[in-house]
């Protein structure tokens, strides 16, 4: 097949501007929002009808961020959204990757059923559990520092423990398993390994892209929290940073300091993820089970 | 050390049968091959002296020990793969280790046992490599390395070398048997290349469909098959097999004839041949002679390949039956020309059609 130069550089040329014009699409609502949360409220609302909204321009100052520092306990905010997505995420990864690995090595009863019933859960939205899930976080008994107290509301292990298995993850993990070459668990199998250490030195070396993926989407969930965490949480001292956003819509609104915690909140977020998204890439090209 | 019994050896998944219940014998330190055509049930039966895979009934001893219901790890047995199944994310070193790191050995020992298995294996310099920085050879003498270190009293290889390329498989194939006469361990070795099996085995076992067809030495097989199945499995190019009639049966002897064949004496071998019935006689393509003048096989070539060291010759007989000729030097048959084979009939199988 003849394909000229020009036909060939053009639409090189139209790809990269497509690609350009998404990157734009999804990258200018955060200008906005970094850029407004530098300005006094009267002018962001003037600027936000034309081009200046996504400009450095005019009266910058750092005083939204200290208002809003004023208003809101947003370290604390920040520190349990951080605390319950970390600990979710560490136990999420642990549970359903072992979870997985029992689906697709391990011959035992009932292995098909349960799996169907954990694909089922899948197309149950959080929303239709979220009451009698609140009812029975209101019931359910927990041994701590002050002994054996019932009721889970107002506490960090309300937001986590709900939210360390789930059929996602664990579908994504037994699926990634699966094109594991199967040989390779039959060899440490006849080597001597026990199952826990298959798990251990063969399967968690190769699974890093889905470990990281894994990671990722779960993260997303946990720090975007928002319903659960209002029905559960009162007390302040546990509050993470989405419930938090209701501090700033009282009476009259102030926008500029909106903006300025949805960047506190947002920027160092969406730098981890960068950089997640680079070991992701990484671990896929180490790995080397494919090829 | 250890032998190996299987007795009455079943497998199902469902209600597919695959091993329909297998008798062998396995001396301590013997070579046993298990050939067969491809879905006869060969991995399988191998997989289930491993441990990988359930037995549906009867038993399987290795040692002294019933080992059905033991778990891989408990039965003392090492395994080669087809796709070798080296650990991508371990160095040789460490893949060749797994088993003692497993089992808790000193790194002292480890470093002993390794650096052995690398002598034997020649791969002492390949040791902190990673798998993906190795040929398709190398890797397999890494997954045998790992297989030896451990001293196993059995060892089970799955075609072990049918990625390889012919030269290399070649080379492989002797080292194999060099291994094994270094190490007297039981190896079951299963292939469908019958030189490996003719090669390497002190004993072959033949399966068909899950079951076995014969069981002897490489020579007892190719000289004596129980049946066509074995006939035409070993041997290149296989065996030829014509439909005769048998005109007389005197005590040890059937004559048989058909539009190709002048009256022949036969020595009767196995059941079923009776007078006026039909019969298959099989004769290898080695032991016929286009030179003989007492031919008694009669029909024209069709085709002639010249390999410069042998000749084959593909001949339609008179009968319309096609039949195979392996001289062992080069020959030139044009086509068309009329040819007369002979051949001493104590070579000569009679199998009852
Ligand atoms: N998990 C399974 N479920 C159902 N049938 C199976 C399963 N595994 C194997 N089989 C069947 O068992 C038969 C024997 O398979 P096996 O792998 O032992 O053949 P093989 O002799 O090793 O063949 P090859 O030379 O191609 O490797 C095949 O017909 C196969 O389809
Ligand atoms: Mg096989």
């Amino acid at each position: 097949m003849m394909q000229s130069n020009d036909n060939h550089g053009l639409r090189l040329f139209l790809r990269y501007l497509l690609l350009v014009l998404i990157a734009v699409m999804f990258a200018f609502p955060l200008v906005f929002m970094v850029m407004s949360s530098f300005k006094p409220d009267q002018q962001l609302l003037l600027d936000s009808g034309n081009v200046r909204a996504f400009l450095p321009v005019g009266d910058l100052s750092f005083n939204n961020y200290f208002e809003a520092f004023e208003r809101a306990p947003i370290g604390v905010f920040i520190f349990n959204s951080v605390l319950v997505t970390v600990v979710t995420v560490v136990l999420s990864l642990f549970l359903c990757s072992t979870a997985g690995f029992a689906f697709t090595f391990m011959e035992w009863r009932g292995r098909k059923l349960a799996f169907t019933i954990i694909l089922a859960t899948l197309i149950v939205p959080f929303e239709t559990i979220a009451i009698p899930l609140l009812l029975l976080a209101s019931k359910m008994p927990w041994i701590g520092f002050d002994g054996l107290t019932w009721g889970w509301l107002n506490s960090y292990r309300v937001q986590i423990i709900p939210f360390i298995a789930d059929g996602l993850t664990i579908y994504l993990f037994a699926q990634y398993f699966k094109d594991l070459p199967g040989e390779l668990i039959e060899a440490a199998r006849v080597e001597g390994a026990s199952w826990w250490q298959i798990y251990r030195k063969i399967v968690m070396p190769l699974s890093g892209p889905v470990l990281a993926t894994a990671a990722i989407l779960k993260f997303l969930v946990m720090y975007n929290q928002y319903l659960w965490p209002l029905m559960v949480v009162q007390q302040e001292e546990y509050r993470p940073v989405m419930v938090g956003l209701q501090y700033f819509f009282q009476l009259n609104i102030a926008w500029g300091e909106v903006m300025a915690y949805l960047s506190l909140i947002t920027i160092p977020v969406l730098a981890f993820y960068l950089y997640l998204q680079k070991a992701f890439i990484a671990s896929l090209a180490s790995t080397g089970v494919k090829g | 050390m250890a032998a190996i019994t299987l007795k009455g050896l079943k497998k199902s998944y469902g209600q597919a049968h695959v091993i329909k219940g297998v008798d062998i014998t396995i001396e301590d330190g013997e070579f046993v091959v298990f050939v067969g055509p491809s879905g006869c049930g060969k991995s399988t039966l191998l997989r289930m002296i491993a441990g990988l895979e359930d037995i549906s009934a009867g038993s399987l001893t290795i040692g002294d020990k019933v080992v059905n219901d033991l778990p891989p790890k408990d039965r003392g047995v090492a395994m080669v793969f087809q796709s070798y199944a080296i650990f991508p994310h371990m160095t040789v070193r460490e893949n060749v280790a797994f088993g003692l790191t497993i089992s808790g050995a000193s790194k002292e020992e480890k470093d002993a046992k390794v650096a052995e298995a690398a002598r034997i294996l020649q791969m002492e310099h390949l040791l902190d490599r990673r798998p993906s920085q190795l040929s398709g050879g190398q890797r397999q003498r890494v997954a045998i390395g790992r297989a030896i270190v451990r001293k196993p009293a059995v060892f089970l290889f799955d075609e072990p070398l049918s990625n390889l390329d012919a030269a290399l498989r070649m080379d492989m194939r002797m080292e194999i048997g060099k291994l094994h006469q270094q190490l007297g361990a039981t190896m079951i070795y299963v292939t469908h290349d019958q030189v490996e099996a003719m090669t390497l085995a002190d004993k072959i076992v033949v399966l068909k469909d899950g079951l076995v067809q014969q069981i002897g030495s490489p020579m007892d097989l190719y000289h004596r098959p129980d049946n066509v199945f074995v006939a035409g499995f070993l041997g290149s190019p296989s065996m030829n097999f014509l439909t005769v009639d048998v005109t007389e049966v005197s005590g040890t002897h059937a004559t048989v004839r058909n539009a190709a064949l002048d009256p022949t004496s036969i020595e009767i071998r196995h059941p079923g041949i009776v007078a006026g019935g039909k019969a298959k006689l099989g004769l290898r393509p080695q032991y016929l002679n286009p030179d003989d003048p007492a031919g008694r096989l009669h029909g024209r070539v069709a085709l002639t390949e010249r390999l410069g060291s042998e000749t084959v010759i593909e001949a339609t007989l008179t009968d319309g039956s096609n039949l195979i000729v392996a001289l062992a030097r080069d020959a030139h048959f044009p086509i068309g020309q009329d040819i007369s084979l002979g051949f001493d009939p104590d070579m000569a199988h009679l199998f009852a059609a």
